[in-house]
């Protein structure tokens, strides 16, 4: 059984150079995403999205000696449990032998349910060819023993990928090393297996709260809540037979 | 600050991609559903032609209702790739078994109904149709629900009920405006019943979404809303005081109960394209949550 692989984000060392998001264009092929000058930053590429896969985030913080300058490069967290995967009627998201959340694409069929389930906002429709896309962690690099475009090129070493254990280790590491260097609002984000989505194949070291960079601050797997969920369509549909059953009753009265 | 903090206001999580196909779909099959138990119903008590007509109506969903769902595909070819699995966390998955179903039982029953034919194969099909056609009105409320849509998936105890209780108005409904006064008796009932049940179950929902429930008050989805409770209130008033005398007031009362029905769905599809686009609803509970913690 291979290991689970996955990112470790380390934001704390991100230049937003940008270096992420063409490499993840070229390797995978990713058609053109103008969004337009959006004035937010240096952030044209506003989101993640069926073009973009990594997106890198720019916040400016006014602070009392001038700005602060947080960027962060996101990614698809590859969640352990993956509302996209779950919701997906066709089979067409499945669980990689990496742990990690692939479309197939010969698959998809367009029918956008996994959009909204995404806790993230991770996931959406490519209009240009009706299905759904999104980060493969470089499947077909992983399948060489590769490692993926985005932090094969990241010049800093602010994406690692590796085996998932041993990056949670060094994250837990570095926020030691940061907390002992100074004051800080540091803070490690998905690094743990018992949150909202047990656990993700990308964590991050961020230096602000979630929300500052897009990121929900307490996201939890939709699917968690099927029972009562299932459990009130079955009551609804027992109370409308029962209803129908009654229109007629109250006739022969 | 207590206003949620967020990246320049963008949305955390990704509006629906659906097309209005599918809350038309939503009203369509619900109506198509509870149609056919309705027609179960009414083959059941000896009132051979309301049954007619209601199998007639159901038929006429669960043809159109596949249509619908099929243009909302990005890859409308890869439309079978739906029964490809049957997966329980996936209300998709199992709402295209159940129309699959319905439409594969509704139709020998209808045609049944209107030519005589088929009848041993009618007959062992129709309890099925009925069977199925509960959970097709209802499911789809599981569906939205089962989403990171903070209005759909905190509604996720109602929606199936406010669905339920809007496919039984649609069915009596379209069953009195197509169905002659003295065998529309059970329709008349069923739409006014629906239709309370409709209006009770929003008011439910809205109580509990509190904060949370702020679309169904706002733009697109706050108008709609505010149709649909007029339109089901004055199609349940009209048919309750005059449907059983006047063929026009019960014609008027089914149509305006339809419209509310219609309405209503709309409403709901637009609430979670407004909840999705503020990051607040997002952040505010789950901050709440993690304080709680």
């Amino acid at each position: 059984m291979t290991l689970s692989k996955g990112f470790f984000t380390d934001t704390s060392i991100c230049i937003g150079c940008k270096a992420c998001e063409v490499a993840c264009k070229e390797w995978n092929d990713i058609p053109q995403s103008l969004q337009g000058f959006t004035g937010m930053s240096y952030d044209n590429t506003v989101d993640l999205g069926a073009d973009t896969w990594r997106h890198v985030a720019f916040v400016e913080q006014e602070v009392h000696d001038g700005v602060r300058w947080l960027m962060s490069s996101d990614v698809c967290k590859h969640c352990t449990h993956a509302a996209c995967l779950e919701v997906c009627p066709t089979g067409a998201l499945f669980r990689t032998e990496f742990d990690t959340v692939v479309v197939q694409q010969d698959i998809c069929n367009g029918c956008g349910y996994c959009v909204p389930a995404c806790p993230f906002g991770v996931l959406d429709k490519r209009e240009s060819d009706g299905r759904v896309w999104k980060c493969t962690l470089c499947y077909d690099r992983l399948k060489d023993d590769k490692t993926p475009a985005c932090a094969q090129a990241c010049p800093t070493q602010s994406i690692q990928f590796g085996e998932l254990d041993e990056l949670r280790e060094r994250a837990n590491g570095r926020l030691e090393k940061l907390v002992e260097a100074g004051p800080t609002d540091a803070r490690l984000y998905l690094s743990g297996s018992d949150d909202g989505v047990n656990g993700a194949g990308a964590f991050f070291l961020l230096l602000d709260e979630p929300e500052v960079y897009g990121l929900p601050p307490d996201p939890v797997d939709p699917v968690h809540d099927l029972g009562s969920t299932w459990a009130a369509a079955g009551a609804a549909a027992v109370a409308l037979g029962a209803g129908i059953a009654a229109a007629f009753l109250g006739g022969r009265r | 600050m207590t206003e949620a903090r967020s990246y320049y206001g963008r949305p955390i999580l990704k509006e629906p991609v659906w097309t209005p196909e599918i809350p038309v779909y939503f009203f369509v099959g619900g109506m198509a559903g509870a149609s056919a138990a309705l027609a179960f119903a009414a083959e059941a008590a000896g009132q051979e032609d309301l049954a007619r007509r209601a199998w007639g109506v159901a038929a006429a969903g669960v043809t159109v209702s596949p249509a619908l769902l099929i243009s909302d595909l990005g890859r409308p070819s890869r439309f079978l790739n739906m029964l490809r699995m049957f997966k329980v966390t996936s209300p998709m998955s199992v709402g295209s078994w159940i129309l699959a179903g319905s439409g594969a039982t509704i139709t020998p029953a209808a045609v049944h109904a209107f030519t005589g034919r088929f009848g041993g194969l009618a007959r062992l099909l129709r309890p099925v149709a009925a069977l199925l056609g509960l959970p097709l009105a209802t499911y789809t409320g599981a569906l939205v629900a089962n989403t990171s849509i903070p209005v759909w998936h905190e509604a996720r105890r109602q929606l199936p009920f406010l669905f339920g209780a809007g496919a039984a108005a649609s069915a009596g409904a379209a069953l009195l405006v197509v169905t002659p006064l003295e065998h529309a008796a059970p329709a008349r009932r069923l739409a006014v019943w629906g239709a309370v049940a409709e209006l009770v179950v929003t008011n439910a929902m809205e109580q509990h979404l509190g904060e949370l429930g702020e679309p169904y008050h706002a733009e697109e989805a706050g108008t709609y809303a505010r149709l649909a409770k007029v339109l089901t209130a004055l199609g349940a008033v009209v048919t309750g005081a005059a449907a059983a005398r006047s063929r026009p007031a019960a014609v008027a009362g089914g149509v305006s109960l339809l419209g509310g029905a219609l309405a209503e769905r709309w409403s709901v599809f637009r609430a979670g394209f407004q909840s999705a686009a503020d990051p607040k609803y997002v952040v505010e509970p789950q901050r709440r949550r993690k304080a709680a913690a």
